[in-house]
C-alpha cells in the first residue's frame, strides 16, 4: 500500500514531479514557494531518476530554459510566485506559441508589485486572461488540497502533452504552506529518448535521418501564415474547452444561494456554507477547478432558480467577470474579497453573504 | 470528532513545530489532519501561530474564526485568541510574561508555567513538549501516547531521534502541571 505522508503543498509538488517521471525543473526561490527548489535540491533526483534540477539565475532564465526543454520533447516545468509569474510571461508566451507542453506553477502571494508574502488569488486574470501577449490560452488548474497539489502535477503535465499546450497550476500561499496527508503517485519511469521521438513527432530531437528538419519557433512574418496558426490555436483551445472543463458542486441542487470560489478560498466558502445552514440559509457550492477552460455551462445550470450568486477571491474581483459572463446577469452576482494577503474567516463570508445579497432582496 | 487547535507564541517558541508533531500523531492515529502555520518573518521574532485541525472526516476550512482549544504563548496571542475559544472550549495559557489574565468564565482556562517545567527538567528546548503535553492531556479526543511518539518520529529528523526520550518526559511533565484556574 501507498505510504500516507504529511507535507506541504510545495514539497507536494516536488515529490509528485519527480514521481511523475520529470525530466527537468528550472526554478528561481521566491516565497511563498521556495519548499519546491528546496525539496528537489534535499531529493537530489538527479542521482535517481536523471531529473534535472537547476536554480537558474533569475525567473526569466528559467522560463526559458523551460521553453528549450519543452521544445526538445522533455517534461519540463518551473515554479514561482506572482512577482516572478509576472517576468516569466513573455516566456510563456512564446511557449504557447510555439504549441509545446510545459508546467508552470504560481504559489500566489499578494501584489500588486512585490506586495506581500501572504496569500492572494490576484493572479486570476494573468493566469487565464493571457498575461503575456498574443491571443492564447494556458490550462490553468487551481487546487484547493495538498492532495490535489500533487495530484495536478501529472494532471498538468498530461494535459499539456495531450494537447501541446502549457498547463498552469494556479495556487495560493496557503496550499502552497499547508500541511495535509497526502497519498503521492507511483514512481514512473522518465520517458526514453525513442519513447519521445514516437510520441512527439514535432519536437527537436536531431533529424535522425528524417528528410525534414523540425522547428520550433513562434515567429512567422507572413500574415496569412500566422492567421493560420493563430486559427490552428483557437481550434485547439475550443477542443480544450469541450474536453476538459472541471469543477466540484456541493448541494447545488436544493441552495438559494450560491458561493463560487477556487482553490483554497473554496473550503473556507463551504465552511462559511455550513455556517449559513445553522443560520436556515441554504447555501450551494460550485468551486471550478479548471479557470481554463471555465465551468461557464455547469455555473449556468446551478444557477437556474437561484436568489444570488456570492463570488468570494483573495483579489479585488477578477473571477467575478467570468461568473457574470456565465450568467448573463440573470441574478445578483455580487463579490467579497480581501486583498494584501488577508484571509477572510468563514464568519466574514456569511456575513458579506446577507450583506450583499440577502438584505438586498 | 473534530478538534479545532491554534497555538500562538513569540517565534522560536516552537509553536509550530509542536503544531507538527501534533498534526503527525493525529496522522499516526488515523485521523483527517491539517496543518496551517502564519509564514513569514516571525522566524525572526515576532508573533507565530499554527492551526491544527484533527477530523474523522474530510476537513474543509482550514482558516477558522473560533476554536475548540487555544494556547497563548504570550499575552498578544492570549489577547487576539483568548475571545476565540468556543464556549464550553478550552484555553492553555503560559503565566510568564502575562499581566492580564483571561476573565472568561464560559470556558475551561488552564494557566500552566512551561518554561519553569522545562527547565526542572534540565532543557529549555523542551519548552514546547511540556506545553505539548499540557495540550494532550487537555483535550477530550485523546492520542494514545504510542501514536505520539509515532507522531515524534515522523516530524523529527532522523539525527534527533534520540531526543526522543526527553521529549517524551517533556510531555509527561508537561501532562502534571495541567490544573484548572
Amino acid at each position: 500500500m501507498e505510504e500516507i505522508r504529511l507535507m506541504k503543498g510545495n514539497e507536494a509538488i516536488a515529490h509528485a514531479a519527480i514521481r511523475y517521471g520529470c525530466d527537468g525543473y528550472f526554478g528561481y526561490p521566491i516565497t511563498p514557494q521556495s519548499e519546491v527548489l528546496e525539496t528537489l535540491e534535499a531529493l537530489m533526483p538527479w542521482e535517481t531518476t536523471g531529473m534535472v534540477v537547476v536554480q537558474a539565475e533569475s525567473e526569466v532564465a528559467a522560463i526559458n530554459m523551460v521553453y528549450g526543454g519543452a521544445a526538445t520533447g522533455k517534461a519540463v516545468m518551473t515554479s514561482s510566485s506572482s512577482p516572478g509569474v509576472s517576468l516569466k510571461q513573455e516566456g510563456i508566451s512564446y511557449i504557447a506559441a510555439s504549441s509545446l507542453p510545459a508546467l508552470i506553477l504560481n504559489v500566489m502571494r499578494g501584489g500588486p508589485g512585490l506586495g506581500t508574502i501572504q496569500p492572494s488569488q490576484a493572479d486570476y486574470f494573468q493566469a487565464v486572461k493571457g498575461g503575456g501577449h498574443g491571443d492564447y490560452h494556458l490550462i490553468v488548474l487551481a487546487p484547493s488540497t495538498v492532495q490535489e497539489m500533487a495530484d495536478f502535477v501529472g494532471l498538468g503535465f498530461d494535459l499539456a502533452f495531450k494537447y501541446c499546450n502549457p498547463s498552469m497550476i494556479l495556487a495560493d500561499g496557503i496550499v502552497g504552506q499547508m500541511m495535509e496527508k497526502v497519498v503521492l503517485p507511483e514512481q514512473r519511469p522518465r520517458r526514453t529518448d525513442a519513447e519521445i521521438r514516437e510520441q512527439c513527432p514535432w519536437a527537436a530531437t536531431g533529424r535522425e535521418g528524417r528528410r525534414k528538419r523540425n522547428v520550433v519557433t513562434s515567429l512567422e512574418l507572413e500574415s496569412d501564415k500566422m492567421e493560420i496558426i493563430n486559427n490552428q490555436l483557437q481550434a485547439k483551445y475550443r477542443e480544450i474547452e469541450a474536453n476538459e472543463t472541471r469543477w466540484e458542486e456541493i448541494d447545488t441542487a436544493d441552495a438559494d444561494y450560491l458561493i463560487i470560489s477556487f482553490g483554497s478560498v473554496a473550503r473556507i466558502s463551504t465552511k462559511a456554507k455550513e455556517l449559513a445552514e445553522d443560520e436556515g440559509i441554504k447555501v450551494g457550492i460550485i468551486r471550478p477547478i479548471t479557470l481554463w477552460p471555465f465551468p461557464t455551462e455547469a455555473i449556468r445550470k446551478a444557477a437556474e432558480g437561484k436568489k444570488g450568486i456570492l463570488v468570494v477571491e483573495l483579489n479585488a474581483g477578477q473571477m467575478i467577470e467570468d461568473v457574470r459572463l456565465a450568467v448573463h446577469d440573470s441574478l445578483p452576482v455580487k463579490h467579497f474579497g480581501r486583498m494584501g494577503g488577508i484571509i477572510p474567516s468563514p464568519s466574514e463570508i456569511v456575513t458579506a453573504l446577507k450583506e450583499k445579497l440577502i438584505a438586498q432582496a | 470528532m473534530k478538534t479545532e487547535i491554534i497555538a500562538a507564541g513569540f517565534g522560536g517558541q516552537g509553536v509550530l513545530s509542536m503544531g507538527k508533531i501534533l498534526a503527525y500523531s493525529g496522522l499516526m492515529d488515523d485521523k483527517e489532519v491539517t496543518w496551517m502555520p502564519s509564514y513569514g518573518p516571525e522566524q525572526r521574532g515576532g508573533t507565530a501561530n499554527v492551526t491544527v485541525i484533527l477530523s474523522d472526516e474530510r476537513i474543509s476550512s482550514p482558516v477558522l474564526d473560533t476554536y475548540d482549544i487555544v494556547i497563548a504563548l504570550n499575552q498578544q496571542s492570549l489577547d487576539k485568541f483568548g475571545p476565540r475559544v468556543k464556549k464550553g472550549g478550552i484555553l492553555i495559557y503560559d503565566t510568564n510574561g502575562i499581566h492580564k489574565h483571561p476573565e472568561r468564565t464560559d470556558i475551561d482556562v488552564y494557566p500552566i508555567n512551561a518554561m519553569d517545567a522545562a527547565l526542572e527538567l534540565g532543557n529549555s528546548k523542551a519548552y514546547n513538549m511540556i506545553v505539548m503535553g499540557a495540550l494532550l492531556e487537555a483535550m477530550e479526543y485523546k492520542i494514545p501516547m504510542e501514536n505520539v511518539v509515532k507522531g515524534l518520529k515522523k516530524s523529527l529528523p532522523e539525527r534527533h531521534h534520540k531526543l526522543i526520550p526527553v521529549n517524551q518526559q517533556a510531555i509527561e511533565k508537561g501532562r502534571t502541571l495541567l490544573k484548572k484556574k
